[in-house]
């Protein structure tokens, strides 16, 4: 198959359409202005619809209508933009809609920089918006993999009728590299009986809603998202495991922090080192069964998790392994970018210190 | 090998194009190759610059922050990247737009006066293309004849003559090179 | 022989409403049903409900329904108008969730000449929060959160939403109406219709404005506060059309 090369942003927006996606709703924030920029030309040549909102709250909230009426929609924004749809998106949860948002995450808190960050995991994993939710989390490590994942996010989506989150950052965004179309062909019209595009016959109405006045009834609803929660943690768990087997010590990290901390370990490896790279896919639902497994066997002498923020992905990490193994973190945050060689020196030093 | 390189100058210097048409160049030789711009308020005006990693194995850190190879277009990419070169490492420098003295000595450095040789060739806009000449006959990352081949591609019809001009560039930094 | 002069719309739902003793939701909700079984639209139709009062609107309508998050029913008909643009779409909003939490919103819609319809119910009033104050509130109104009356130095001023959208080239049609007795009654029906018409004819945003009664939270008898309307609220929202492009482009 032909390599092409694209950059990070464009080459999602074109993933989205080539999927099937035929609404998308924005507004510009940094480092994801080529999303907007690009879907703004090739939606309506695709037969699609674009709207620059006037703002992320209005953007999210068009996505819900585009939804509700039955069409396969989507947003992108980057962290604070992202915190104003949180409202939007705990709507989409409550009304059963599929949509996807792709979050290219940047340092905070607040205004923050528009450099590369990873501290938008809670907000991402744990529930989003208000309310007993959750919504499938997507990490790519690079574009080949966030092309591929936009086919997944909307199957996702239509399959469990809910809002997934695609996650990267500014430098998946702005890089370019080579990659592959390796699906072309858009996913097929979901059958949607719900959606408010029409009653079927006097009486016989449509209404998506969120609303359930009766705390009983609501009660009810939030079971039924349970079970769809427990259904997807059983179907959709995905991880990547790079020389995990009788490793000295896992790395766990995600995204672009991944895909730093294995330049580190091809360096950690000539030192004769063996350094397994753990990269959560899903970081939710997240791979608590498969990272324990790993991190029970006998040569694993600690996880390490490499983030960039404080340490949020490390909660899930420690809640993986438990007091079994050492949990010990290394993370940069603010918009700062870890570098292999630091990442490799935090390695040395936990392995000197599981050694005594 | 992996050739990590980071390319630096003003905006408007042609550092973003330099990266692409390598990586672009790098695809076509069946490399391993990725391209991550500076981006956010420093292109407005101030410093650019890009990462590029060629390689022939899969790329893991797209971000480079140790480089092996290094091309800087003028004074503040010196000072900010030469500290950061790995040993023994690549380091070519626009002459034309360098006053300062590299302090490093355990690298191999090349000048390249790109703006004297691109107004010899009869447009200052080509002292990039004069530079990656340079860099292809000093490392030999990709052929020429690619690099060739791709502006062929880009210039015809109307703007053919642009793809001679760019060629000149090409042959006259490469040439500088093999001379110095 | 039995003759039938009156009954229950085809396009409301056989359901009794939650509405209030004189509250003016329900006639406006059959209002709007007349129109869409008069212009054959309640198999196509979309409404979008608001937070608030009419927050079940679609319980009661016999069309479908989308429910938007308090203030964003304009960005929501926008999503659905844009995807389905052959179909006639319609928001129903209050003043706390148009005026208020919305004002961004419904700005924007109206500046792009969005292709639905706003039905905009001005009761002066937050209805189901309990009575407090709204942008619209008048001058002097009592409200929960305005316990000695509105105070133009301590609240500002009623906003009036219906002129301040008119000034927007998106504005296609705008007309202000009220429920508060028969004769204004039917011009509000032909207002919605004329929106409705228009909408379709796909030139731009149209808005009804209706100001209605809220006995309730004014502490009114049904009687007084529909006479209230009229003396008192009109004064401040005057009646009338406020814009008509179609109008203009006669000669």
């Amino acid at each position: 198959m032909q390599k092409e090369l694209w950059k990070g942003n464009e080459a999602i927006a074109e993933a989205a359409i080539r999927a099937g996606c035929r609404a998308y709703f924005g507004y510009p924030i940094t480092p994801q202005n080529e999303i907007p920029e690009y879907m703004s030309k090739r939606m309506p040549e695709s037969g699609g619809v674009f709207v620059q909102a006037e703002s992320e709250l209005a953007a999210i909230n068009m996505v819900y209508g585009a939804a509700a009426a039955g069409a396969r929609a989507m947003t992108s924004s980057s962290s604070p933009g992202i915190s104003l749809m949180q409202e939007g998106i705990s709507y989409l949860v409550g009304s059963d809609l599929p949509a996807v948002i792709v979050n290219m995450m940047r340092g905070g808190p607040g205004l923050g920089t528009i450099q590369p960050g990873q501290a938008d995991y809670y907000q991402a994993t744990r529930s989003p918006g208000h309310g007993d939710g959750h919504m499938p989390v997507l990490a790519p490590s690079g574009i080949q993999e966030a092309v591929d994942l936009m086919w997944d996010a909307f199957e996702m989506a239509d399959k469990y009728l809910t809002p997934v989150m695609v996650v990267a950052d500014g430098m998946i965004g702005q890089m370019m590299e080579p990659i592959v179309w390796n699906r072309t062909e858009p996913l097929p019209e979901a059958d949607k009986p719900w959606a408010a595009n029409g009653r079927d016959g006097e009486g016989q109405t449509h209404f998506v809603s969120s609303l359930r006045l009766q705390s009983s009834e609501n009660e009810q609803f939030v079971h039924t998202l349970k079970e769809k929660y427990e259904e997807i943690t059983k179907n959709e768990v995905r991880y990547e495991a790079v020389g995990c087997k009788n490793a000295d010590i896992l790395i766990a990290a995600f995204g672009t922090t991944a895909r730093i901390a294995s330049t580190a370990i091809r360096k950690l490896e000539k030192e004769g080192i063996r350094a397994g790279l753990f990269r959560p896919i899903t970081l939710w639902p997240f791979p608590y069964e498969a990272l324990k497994e790993l991190a029970l066997q006998e040569s694993v002498k600690a996880v390490l998790t490499v983030e960039m923020s404080l340490g949020q992905m490390h909660e899930d990490v420690r809640l993986s392994v438990l007091d079994k193994k050492p949990t010990p973190f290394y993370g940069r945050t603010g918009g700062m970018v870890p570098e292999p060689k630091d990442i490799a020196e935090k390695v040395r030093e936990v392995i000197k210190e599981a050694g005594k | 090998m992996t050739r990590e390189l980071i390319i630096a100058g003003f905006g408007g210097q042609g550092v973003m194009a330099m990266g692409k048409m390598l990586i672009e160049a790098g695809l076509k030789e069946n490399y391993h190759v990725s391209w991550v711009p500076s981006y956010g308020p420093e292109m407005r005006g101030g410093t650019a610059n890009c990462s590029v990693v060629i390689s022939d194995e899969p790329i893991g850190s797209p971000v480079v922050t140790q480089p092996n190879e290094l091309i800087v277009m003028n004074n503040p990419s010196l000072s900010r990247f030469e500290p950061l070169m790995e040993e023994g490492g690549l380091m070519l420098i626009n002459s034309s737009h360098v006053e300062q003295t590299p302090k490093r000595r355990d690298l191999d450095i090349r000048f390249v006066p790109c703006m004297e040789e691109a107004n010899r060739i009869g447009n200052p806009k080509v002292a990039n293309m004069v530079m990656l000449g340079a860099y292809i006959a000093a490392t030999g990352a990709v052929k020429m004849d690619t690099v060739k081949e791709m502006l062929g591609a880009v210039f015809h019809g109307s703007k053919e003559h642009l793809e001679d001009l760019n060629i000149q560039a090409l042959e006259a930094g490469a040439k500088y090179i093999s001379r110095n | 022989m039995t003759q039938i002069i009156y009954q229950r719309s085809k396009g409301l739902k056989d359901v009794e409403t939650h509405y209030c003793p004189g509250c003016h939701h329900g006639i406006i909700h059959k209002l709007i049903a007349e129109v869409l079984v008069e212009m054959d639209l309640l198999d196509t139709a979309v409404g979008v409900s608001p937070v608030g009062c009419s927050v079940l609107a679609g319980n009661y309508l016999d069309c479908d329904f989308v429910e938007a998050a308090h203030g964003r029913a304009p960005a929501v008909a926008t999503g659905i108008k844009r995807v389905l643009p052959n179909h006639l779409v319609f928001t129903y909003q209050g003043d706390g969730d148009l005026a208020s939490i919305g004002a961004g919103e419904i700005v924007h819609a109206t500046a792009r000449g969005e292709h639905f319809t706003t039905i905009f119910i001005n009761n002066a009033i937050y209805g189901m929060t309990g009575g407090q104050m709204a942008p619209t509130t008048l001058l002097g109104q009592k409200t929960t959160t305005s316990q000695s009356g509105r105070d133009p130095l301590l609240h500002g001023r009623p906003v009036r939403m219906a002129e301040m959208l008119s000034t927007l080239d998106g504005m296609a049609y705008c007309e202000r109406v009220t429920a508060a007795n028969m004769p204004e009654l039917n011009k509000a029906k032909r207002a919605i219709k004329k929106a409705f018409t228009l909408q379709m004819q796909g030139i731009g945003h149209t808005f009804v404005e209706v100001l209605s009664a809220c006995p309730t939270n004014w502490g009114m008898s049904p009687a007084d506060a529909s006479a209230w309307v009229k003396s008192t609220m009109s004064q401040v929202y005057p009646l009338g059309v406020k814009k008509d492009i179609t109008a203009e482009e006669k000669p």
